[in-house]
């Protein structure tokens, strides 16, 4: 298990291909520093992102998660933004009743104007997850068996974290 | 899956070795990675011997799965795909990770960035072995251009693509073309009259044979995509048929609101009601102000149609065109709906307004003056016929100042970069000043001349060395009235003394601001505008005259301030891209499309026919598919995507309860092999 002073969070994000990205990009043009324990992946739209992602990201040892894609308004694709707010505000108590931290995934808007916001951004979130800790739910799930998950997740089995097929 | 997957890590010069360790992360990746049988390092990957590395590669191991750790896939995706396709790969076969913007030049620790470009690298080899191979969609093109703003940038391409034999439509939301430009009297850095250059321009969008003009117009949705854009113009009433009025000018003659104050002169002097905004305007034939013609105003008062009101209607009665006059006070706005192959957007700026220094006086002062009223002073076609006067009194102004960067460069008024064109105005300014007023001095405050260009330089000295202009460096801290004159107190820095000057007349060297509207047009045309509201180019140095959406192109001072030669270039250059674009027949894609996943019977499709998909997709792209039995009887109806109308969002993949969407390139299996793979160590 971690040891607490040399904990360096995982994060993954989430970004949209045309505003967040691209931000995060002019970051690196403009040689601006930030924190390196983050790992991206790029989607079109953060509209495309499907809840379990997230839950994939935590089974796999994330500690934080950001999602963040373009300014309301600013959408490559009109209202993909808004879709993945709505979906948010539903996904937030199904993962507060699961006893996953909601603070443990932040959503941002960034464009690709904001290499600065971007900066801002990411070390915001790796300080706020390394105040928080190492997210041990799924650890503690395997270990403990199911006398009760303490914050965490079942994990799935299936990939697509879907029974349906 | 037996894929064989080449890593091509690359130095970028030193852009990426210096802070990842190159070797080591191609090796990791050669050990660890399955399904890696191949990896390697190149000191420029993008470049020729870079490509040819990659080709040979593909084919002499048999690569059929390609990873080039590089820059921004946004760079150089393309050139890597493209160079795969020679070798017969499929190009969706191939994915670059970004170990440059995102890794290499944003940490300095050598041992940490190694460590990342590691994991991105794996992250990057798992999707590409999930990628499949795709095909590009080919899709027809409309052969047509829109153009959007018609100041010199949209006439420019305008005429441009007309001429390269395509149809074009310029709109245009003020009653005439022209923009900023036809307001200006000489232009530097020749001095020649503006208006002189530019209105056999205008003439010529009128008469051209391709090009259809719509004015007093704005865009009022686009949908579609490059090659095929559907359009909306609203053709806003103007009040006066354009086919039946010849433009014979008695109609502006005889109407009686004779004091409203005219835009185009920057409201240094008056207009009608029903006007032309100046003499050359193109189409040559009136609009009428609604808001300030006796009649609309009587109609509003009244609540009655403005025909039916019977206050003034000296246009009408003067109108000699018959039998049916060409004044229709009871025209409607008029929606037009065109097709187009691309788009140019030259939709231009705005001068900061005066009223934003409280210490130059918030506008009150009468005699502190922008420089496009300085323009309109100056120009023989102006209010003052050319002469240089006081609008306080007519009077001519003995002293003058001339306050350069008011706005620019100065972030507490919104606007932290530099208009470009100010230092060059300026310094023409002075000397149009000195042309005039023999006698008078001119004074200048500047913080720095910046006057990169050809023949710039020369031409910002000759105001100072033949015209005698006081430059001083320095800000003017406040400008207060003392009886007639303005007192301007300021700090020249060079001899680091305080300036205290009587002058006449103060000119500020306003900012160029983007549009007011400029959001809502990017909004309506999905394209990405800067933190100052100006629309982003794809490239800031590769690609600066395309707009982040494909097929629609930037030109002029929309994109960022610049001067009439940097405007025509960029309008020319957009012009080509429209012009390269519309030559072919077909164009091709990018493949990344939805797809509702269709199965052998008695299953058909996973789709659950609940049509969620439907409501969340923002083109319309999901139709209902009847799938039916041999007698014709319906045994289900499942979702369908139609692939032209598809942006590849997404929305409809994250939305779907059956998982039955997939989005190509970007399936769950390529994304949950990214996630899988993210180990961090
Ligand atoms: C005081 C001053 C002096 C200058 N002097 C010089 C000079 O001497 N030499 C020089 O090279 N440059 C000079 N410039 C710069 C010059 O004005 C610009 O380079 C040039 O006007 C830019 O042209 P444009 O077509 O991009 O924009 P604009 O001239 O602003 O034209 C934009 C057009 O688009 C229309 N439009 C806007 N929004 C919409 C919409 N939503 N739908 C439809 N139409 C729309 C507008 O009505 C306008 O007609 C000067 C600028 C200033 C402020
Ligand atoms: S959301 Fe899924 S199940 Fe519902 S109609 Fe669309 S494809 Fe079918
Ligand atoms: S990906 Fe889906 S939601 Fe997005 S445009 Fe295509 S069909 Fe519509």
């Amino acid at each position: 298990m971690s040891n607490e002073t040399t904990f360096e969070p995982r994060i993954v994000a989430f970004l949209c291909n045309w505003c967040t990205y691209a931000g995060a990009d002019l970051a690196g043009t403009g040689r601006k520093q930030y924190q390196a324990n983050v790992r991206i992946i790029k989607l079109p739209c953060t509209g495309g992102i499907d809840p379990l992602f997230l839950i994939k990201a935590f089974e796999r040892g994330a500690d934080g998660i950001l999602v963040s894609g373009c300014h309301p308004g600013d959408c490559h694709y009109n209202s993909g933004n808004y879709h993945a707010r709505r979906r948010w505000n539903v996904f937030k108590p199904l993962l507060e009743f699961c006893g996953i931290n909601p603070d443990r995934i932040q959503f941002s808007w960034i464009s690709a104007a904001e290499g600065g916001k971007w900066v801002e951004t990411i070390n915001s979130v790796i300080d706020a997850v390394r105040v928080l800790g190492p997210f041990e739910g799924y650890q503690k799930i395997n270990a403990i068996g199911p006398e009760g998950p303490g914050e965490g997740f079942a994990p799935s089995s299936d990939t697509t974290g879907c029974e349906c097929k | 899956m037996g894929k064989k997957v080449g890593v091509f890590v690359c130095h970028c010069g030193t852009n990426i070795s210096a802070t990842v360790d190159v070797e080591k992360v191609a090796e990791e990746a050669k050990k660890k990675y399955p399904g890696v049988s191949y990896a390697t390092t190149y000191k420029y990957m993008c470049s020729d011997p870079g490509q040819k590395l990659l080709r040979d590669k593909i084919k002499e191991e048999g690569l059929t799965g390609v990873v080039v750790a590089a820059c921004s896939p946004k760079m150089h995706e393309r050139t890597f795909r493209n160079a795969a396709v020679k070798t017969g790969l499929n190009p969706y076969q191939v994915e670059v990770s970004n170990i440059r913007e995102q890794c290499s030049w944003v940490h300095q620790d050598k041992a940490v960035g190694t460590e990342k470009s590691i994991d991105l690298v794996r992250m990057m080899t798992e999707k590409t072995r999930k990628d499949t191979s795709l095909d590009a969609i080919k899709v027809p093109v409309t052969k047509r251009a829109l153009v959007i703003g018609g100041g010199i940038a949209g006439i420019q391409a305008a005429l441009d693509i007309a001429d390269g034999g395509n149809e074009v439509i310029l709109v245009e939301k003020d009653a005439s073309i022209g923009g900023h430009m036809a307001q200006l009297s000489e232009t530097f850095p020749t001095l020649d009259c503006s208006q002189c250059i530019l209105t056999p321009r205008m003439v010529e969008v009128a008469q051209h044979e391709n090009i259809k003009l719509y004015t007093w117009s704005q865009v009022e949705s686009v949908g579609g995509y490059i090659g095929n854009f559907d359009v909306k113009i609203r053709k806003k009433a103007r009040a006066v048929d354009l086919d039946l009025c010849t433009g014979c000018s008695s109609c502006w003659q005889v109407c009686p609101s004779k004091k409203i104050k005219s835009e185009f002169d920057t409201e240094l002097g008056n207009r009608t009601a029903i006007y032309i905004p100046f003499p050359q305007a193109i189409p040559s034939k009136p609009v009428i102000d609604k808001e300030h013609c006796l009649l609309y105003r009587d109609a509003r008062k009244k609540n009655i149609p403005p025909e039916d009101s019977k206050v003034c209607r000296k246009c009408y009665d003067v109108c000699p065109i018959a039998p049916v006059k060409a004044i229709d006070y009871a025209q409607e706005d008029e929606i037009v709906e065109v097709k187009v192959g691309a788009i140019v957007v030259a939709t231009g700026y705005k001068e900061l307004p005066n009223n934003v220094y409280g210490e130059y006086g918030k506008g009150k002062y009468q005699d502190v003056i922008t420089g496009l009223q300085f323009e309109r002073l100056a120009s023989a076609s102006g209010p003052t016929e050319g002469e240089i006067r006081r609008p306080s009194d007519g009077k001519e102004p003995e002293i003058i100042v001339f306050i350069q960067c008011v706005g620019s460069r100065d972030p507490a008024k919104g606007c932290s970069y530099c208009s470009k064109t100010c230092c060059m105005y300026t310094a023409k300014h002075a000397m149009l000043y000195k042309h005039k007023v023999h006698h008078g001095h001119a004074f200048v405050f500047y913080i720095d001349i910046r006057c990169a260009g050809k023949n710039y330089e020369e031409f910002s000295l000759r105001a100072i060395e033949e015209e005698g202009a006081t430059y001083l460096r320095g800000r003017v801290s406040r400008i207060y009235k003392k009886g007639e004159k303005l007192i301007v107190l300021g700090a020249d820095t060079l001899t680091g003394s305080q300036v205290e000057i009587e002058a006449d007349m103060v000119v500020l060297a306003s900012a160029m601001k983007a549009q007011d509207d400029a959001e809502v047009v990017a909004r309506t045309l999905s394209i990405q505008y800067d933190k100052d509201r100006f629309f982003s180019e794809l490239h800031p140095k590769l690609r600066p005259v395309e707009s982040s959406n494909a097929g629609i192109f930037l030109a002029g001072a929309c994109q960022g301030p610049k001067d009439i030669p940097e405007t025509v270039a960029q309008a020319s250059g957009a012009a080509a891209k429209v012009m390269a674009l519309l030559s072919s027949d077909e164009l091709e894609r990018e493949p990344v499309v939805a797809k509702v996943d269709r199965l052998p019977p008695p299953v058909f499709s996973t789709c659950i026919g609940c049509f969620y998909c439907q409501r969340v997709c923002p083109y319309g792209a999901i139709e209902q598919e009847d799938i039916k039995a041999r007698d014709g009887s319906v045994i289900k109806t499942v979702a369908r995507v139609n692939e032209g109308l598809c942006q590849g969002c997404g929305l409809c993949a994250a939305t779907c309860r059956s998982k039955s969407v997939e989005l190509a390139g970007f399936s769950d299996e390529q994304v949950y092999a990214e996630i899988n793979s993210v180990e961090f160590n």
